[in-house]
Formats: C-alpha cells, sequence, structure tokens
C-alpha cells in the first residue's frame, strides 16, 4: 500500500464547529400561535433559547382605558381565545370586588358550571396538541369532539361559541334553559368520559408517548416558586397549590374536588395533571348541576345591572337606569384590587385601578403564559430540539392572553 | 364594611399590615389596606430590600406580577406594582414604589428570576428604566419601535402603521392616517359637573 496518499476527510482536523442559530417560529405549526424562539444549537442540543413575543400585541389594556367596565368585558374573551369565559372570571370578579356587590346564587353557581365547562374545552385543545406535536393523531381528533359539544353549550347559554361575553359584573348576562342543563348531565354521564377515556387509553401509558415526555424539562418544587408558576404548571412540580381550594370563589367554596399533583416535575407530570383536572372538572359541573337554586341570574341592584325588558316597558325609572347603564356606563368607586382566579392556564389576574370614574384607570392583566414562556430557556437546555415542541405543548401557551 | 362580593377569599388581613410595616421600618413611605387589599408603598431605593425581607422572613415566596401605572399629574408619574403571594401563609399583599421618566428603580431578578420579563414589560410599556437588569430589551412592542405606548401622553392611536405595499413588495410604515377622527365619547352626565360648556350655554355664566 505504498505510495498511496489517502484523500484528506473534510471532518478530521481541529476544525471548529460553530453553534448552529434557527428561528424557531414565527409561523410553526408547533409554536401555537406566533411565537419567534431564537434557538442555540449545539449539533442537536439546544444551548440557549430567547423567545420572541409580541407579534400579537393589541394593547388590550391601553383600549380598556378608553372603554366603559361593561365595554372592556369582550376584550377578556380575546385574550385566551382557547378558555374565555375564564378570562372573563378575573375581570367579573375584579369589578365586583370594587364595587362590594353580592351576586344571586344562582349565578355564582353558573359561572362555576361555565368555568369548569371552559376548563375541559381549554384542556381539550392542549392534551390533544400536546399528543400531536408529539406524533400521534388520532386522540386529537376525537378529543376535538369533546371540545365541539362544549363549544355548542356556550352557544345554547350566550349564543356564541366562543366569545361569550356571558359572566358580567353582578351576575351572568342570561339564565340557562333548563334543557341545556339537562343536555350537560346526560353528556357528562356518557359521551364525554367515553371519547376521552378512549382517546387517553391510547396516551397515557403509550410508550413513544413516555419515551418523548418522561424526565423531559424537569421542574422543582424551588425553581417553580423562583419562575411564578402556576396552575398545572405548578402542581405538575409537585406543589398543591390551586386557587380554586385555597381562595375560593363564587361557588367553590361548596363544592368537592380533588387536586391532581405530580411527582417527577416533568412534561409527562404536567400532561397527566391536566389529564385528571378534566376528570374533577366533571366531578365539579355534576355538583353545580345537582346543587344549583333557582332565582335570579344577575344583581337586582340597578345602578350596576340592566333591568329586564319587560319592566322597561312598564317603568320610566327602569328605562332611564337602561339608558344610563348602556350610554354612560356604571361607575366604579376608587381603589385599587389585584384578583386572580385560577384559569385552565393557571393564575390569571386582572389589576384594576379605579379613579371612581366610569372608565377603569388602569387594568393590567396577568397572564399565564408571560411567566411559564419565560422559563423556556432553563427548562429546554441541554434538551435536544424535537423537545422543545413537547416542552411547549405541555406549557400550554396561547398568544392571545400573552402578548395581549 | 360587609363583605358582599363572591372574589377569591384569601387567609385574614389582621394585623398583617401593622406586622409587615414594622418589619420594613424605615423603607415604608405609606400603607394602607382598602377593599381588602393590603398596599404598602415602599421607597424607590429600598424595593430590592424591602421585598427580599417579605420574601425571606415573611414567606411571601413567589412574585406574581409586576404593573405599571402612569399618575401625569403627580411629582414621580410612574408607579410600579409588584403583587407578591405567600403560598404558605395564602395571603397576597400589593408592593408598591414611584419613579419618573429617568431615576431608575433596582431590579428584583436578584431575587426573582420571573422579573426578568415583567420588568422589560414595565420598561417596554411605561419607559421605567431597571437598574441592574441585564436584558433590558423591548418586548411586547415591533421590533425598532419607538416611544412608550401605555403612557397616558401617548394617543391612542399611535403614530406608525403598516401595511403591505404591492408596489414595493413588502411591509411598509407610514405616519396613521385616519380616514375619520378618533372619536371620544364622554357619557358623563352634563348636569354632574362635566368639565366642558355645553354648547348654547357660552353665556350662562357670564351674569355671575
Amino acid at each position: 500500500m505504498s505510495g498511496l496518499i489517502l484523500e484528506e476527510s473534510p471532518t478530521t482536523g481541529d476544525e471548529i464547529i460553530t453553534n448552529y442559530t434557527i428561528n424557531f417560529g414565527p409561523q410553526h405549526p408547533a409554536a401555537h400561535g406566533v411565537l419567534r424562539m431564537v434557538t442555540e444549537l449545539d449539533g442537536e442540543i439546544v444551548t440557549r433559547i430567547d423567545p420572541h413575543i409580541g407579534l400579537l400585541h393589541r394593547g388590550t389594556e391601553k383600549l380598556i382605558e378608553y372603554k366603559t367596565y361593561l365595554q372592556a368585558l369582550p376584550y377578556f374573551d380575546r385574550l385566551d381565545y382557547c378558555s374565555p369565559l375564564g378570562m372573563e372570571h378575573s375581570y367579573v370578579l375584579a369589578v365586583e370586588k370594587l364595587l362590594n356587590i353580592e351576586v344571586p346564587e344562582r349565578a355564582k353557581w353558573l359561572r362555576t358550571l361555565f368555568a369548569e365547562l371552559t376548563r375541559i374545552c381549554n384542556h381539550m385543545l392542549n392534551i390533544g396538541s400536546h399528543v400531536m406535536d408529539v406524533g400521534a393523531m388520532t386522540p386529537n381528533l376525537w378529543l376535538f369532539e369533546i371540545r365541539e359539544d362544549c363549544l355548542n353549550f356556550f352557544e345554547r347559554a350566550s349564543g356564541a361559541r366562543m366569545h361569550s361575553a356571558w359572566f358580567r359584573p353582578g351576575g351572568v348576562h342570561q339564565d340557562v334553559p333548563q334543557k341545556l342543563i339537562d343536555d350537560i348531565s346526560v353528556w357528562l354521564d356518557k359521551r364525554m368520559p367515553e371519547l376521552f377515556e378512549d382517546a387517553m387509553s391510547l396516551v397515557c401509558d403509550n410508550r413513544i408517548f413516555k419515551q418523548r415526555n418522561v424526565d423531559i424539562a424537569t421542574v422543582s418544587k424551588e425553581d417553580a416558586l423562583a419562575w411564578g408558576f402556576s396552575g398545572p404548571m405548578i402542581r405538575g412540580s409537585g406543589i398543591a397549590w390551586d386557587l380554586r381550594k385555597s381562595q375560593p370563589y363564587d361557588a367553590y367554596d361548596q363544592v368537592d374536588f380533588e387536586v391532581p399533583v405530580g411527582t417527577r416535575g416533568d412534561c409527562y407530570d404536567r400532561f397527566m395533571v391536566r389529564v385528571e383536572e378534566v376528570r374533577q372538572s366533571a366531578l365539579i359541573i355534576k355538583q353545580c348541576i345537582a346543587k344549583m337554586p333557582a332565582g335570579p341570574v344577575l344583581s337586582s341592584d340597578r345602578k350596576v345591572a340592566p333591568p329586564k325588558r319587560a319592566e322597561m316597558k312598564q317603568d320610566m325609572e327602569s328605562l332611564i337606569h337602561h339608558f344610563k347603564l348602556y350610554t354612560e356606563g356604571f361607575h366604579v368607586p376608587a381603589g385599587e384590587v389585584y384578583v386572580a382566579t385560577e384559569s385552565p392556564k393557571g393564575e390569571f389576574g386582572v389589576y384594576l385601578v379605579s379613579d371612581g370614574s366610569n372608565k377603569p384607570y388602569r387594568c393590567k392583566i396577568r397572564p399565564t403564559a408571560f411567566s411559564h414562556l419565560q422559563a423556556m430557556d432553563f427548562m429546554t437546555k441541554g434538551h435536544m430540539l424535537p423537545d422543545i415542541t413537547a416542552i411547549l405543548g405541555a406549557m400550554d401557551i396561547v398568544f392571545g392572553e400573552c402578548d395581549r | 364594611m360587609a363583605v358582599l362580593h363572591s372574589a377569591p377569599k384569601w387567609s385574614s388581613n389582621e394585623g398583617v399590615l401593622d406586622k409587615l410595616v414594622a418589619a420594613l421600618a424605615h423603607r415604608v413611605e405609606s400603607s394602607k389596606e382598602e377593599h381588602g387589599e393590603i398596599v404598602i408603598t415602599v421607597t424607590r431605593e429600598h424595593v430590592e430590600d424591602a421585598l427580599r425581607i417579605l420574601r425571606d422572613k415573611h414567606e411571601y415566596q413567589q412574585l406574581v406580577e409586576i404593573a405599571g401605572a402612569d399618575y401625569p399629574n403627580r411629582p414621580e408619574r410612574f408607579e410600579v406594582v409588584y403583587m407578591l403571594l405567600s403560598l404558605t401563609k395564602n395571603h397576597r399583599i400589593i408592593v408598591k414604589t414611584t419613579t419618573d421618566e429617568v431615576a431608575p428603580v433596582p431590579t428584583v431578578t436578584t431575587l426573582w428570576p420571573v422579573a426578568g420579563w415583567l420588568e422589560r414589560e414595565v420598561f417596554d410599556l411605561y419607559g421605567v428604566v431597571f437598574a441592574g437588569n441585564a436584558d433590558l430589551r423591548r418586548i411586547l412592542t415591533d421590533y425598532g419601535f419607538e416611544g412608550h405606548p401605555f403612557r397616558k401622553d401617548f394617543p391612542l392611536t399611535g403614530y406608525q402603521e403598516l401595511r403591505y405595499s404591492n408596489e414595493e413588495k413588502r411591509v411598509v410604515y407610514e405616519p396613521v392616517r385616519l380616514a375619520q377622527d378618533l372619536r371620544q365619547f364622554d357619557f358623563t352626565s352634563p348636569w354632574e359637573g362635566a368639565d366642558y360648556v355645553l354648547p348654547g350655554d357660552e353665556k350662562a355664566g357670564e351674569g355671575k
């Protein structure tokens, strides 16, 4: 073999392999919206992630400052458009806290019922898309059936499938027909658990699904606290913290449910927490249906809630109240409150400052996704590129809410 | 006042305010308890210090949110509002400080990493500077945006609009052109202290 010179391989020698920077998004199906992540890779290992958000920033908080309290309400539907009633809930409670008005008993139960229905609706989308992000197709299609049913229920209650604007300061806009309550009850007994458990039987113990999620992005209890986690994210890390339990609002102090927690704090735990939450939500809804009393659904305080249409035909004072409410709106006493509820994605808060006029002076919205997404960098560090989608899926982020 | 509303109920506020004000001592500027919320205003230079005491000695483990607010009539126009949550005591408090366009607020990223983006947001929307935040970039507004949109003197319509230009085959930025003036509806009753003169009513005050 003497005299033969081997051609030098292009990869031998002391070549410097530089890190590779790619853009994940802003138009990527697994980015769950308009998220751009500047991702630095060492081979296929993620070394740094810089999420760029704000591509869906609409200035909601500023717009709200120019609207009356009632006109501001529909903006909340458009924040997290996957769980619109969960967003409204924080806002109406914040307004009610400043006004210190009493909400009729039936309205409290209705709001609790529909907040939980919203949770099921939201988790169907998240569980389904998370599963799809890591490679499975079928469960998503089945879960969307449930989601479709939920949206139909919202439509029957409020007239709108998604942007309901149904929770109002002082109660809810309209009572629901008894047929709807009965249908939800039947649905919860048969169709919903069948579809859901069928889908989950394909996923939960699936080898591939576990390979993609177990031990991915483990978050310790300390990290979960320091990074401001809430909702399924903090429960996945093993902290049993649920605002419905610890700081009950509306009728949550009268229902019985359990708070699922994770043991390892990885993506699989966060996923399974959501799965169990769906079952618990179904239990809560059943209790709501059983315990809900009859009666009015909107406050009888005519300075806040409009009179009935029939009263307006008979009564001058009612007509004036109606006119004033829908032109000037109601005045809210000066002060500031921070009200946070357990939205399906975590703690969704509203910091409301009133100067005593008919418009909010400042309405700061505390989105859940903002703190979760910020932790993306430390959660992905050292993981592979394809793990990003699993981690992002388990975070449950919606950009309407994150960017406001 | 009796609590009628059904907003989230956390553990009792009783005695908490006095205890915290005593613990923070000279760092407190003012404090109040209104609408069931404990609000403590601390001096700007002691923000980090005060929050550290609240976190380490008084179990407020989580920084939930930092909100900015603009009050143009005050000498120090901006408020930076920190929402704290104690998971062990099941309690919430609000800590505030004030600043103006130039005076920097000490960062609290040293206490909670989550403060990084929260401070970026306040900087982006209000122009409050946080001293010590290593990554104080804009976060919600567009790349290359100028101004701080949530200030009360920033117009709702903004200054720039963008559209896709078919001639240039790219997105172009242009000054805002409104087809119709932005309408400011004022629904407050003219009989109850409106701060403008009603049309036809100009001579009403002259005789007095």
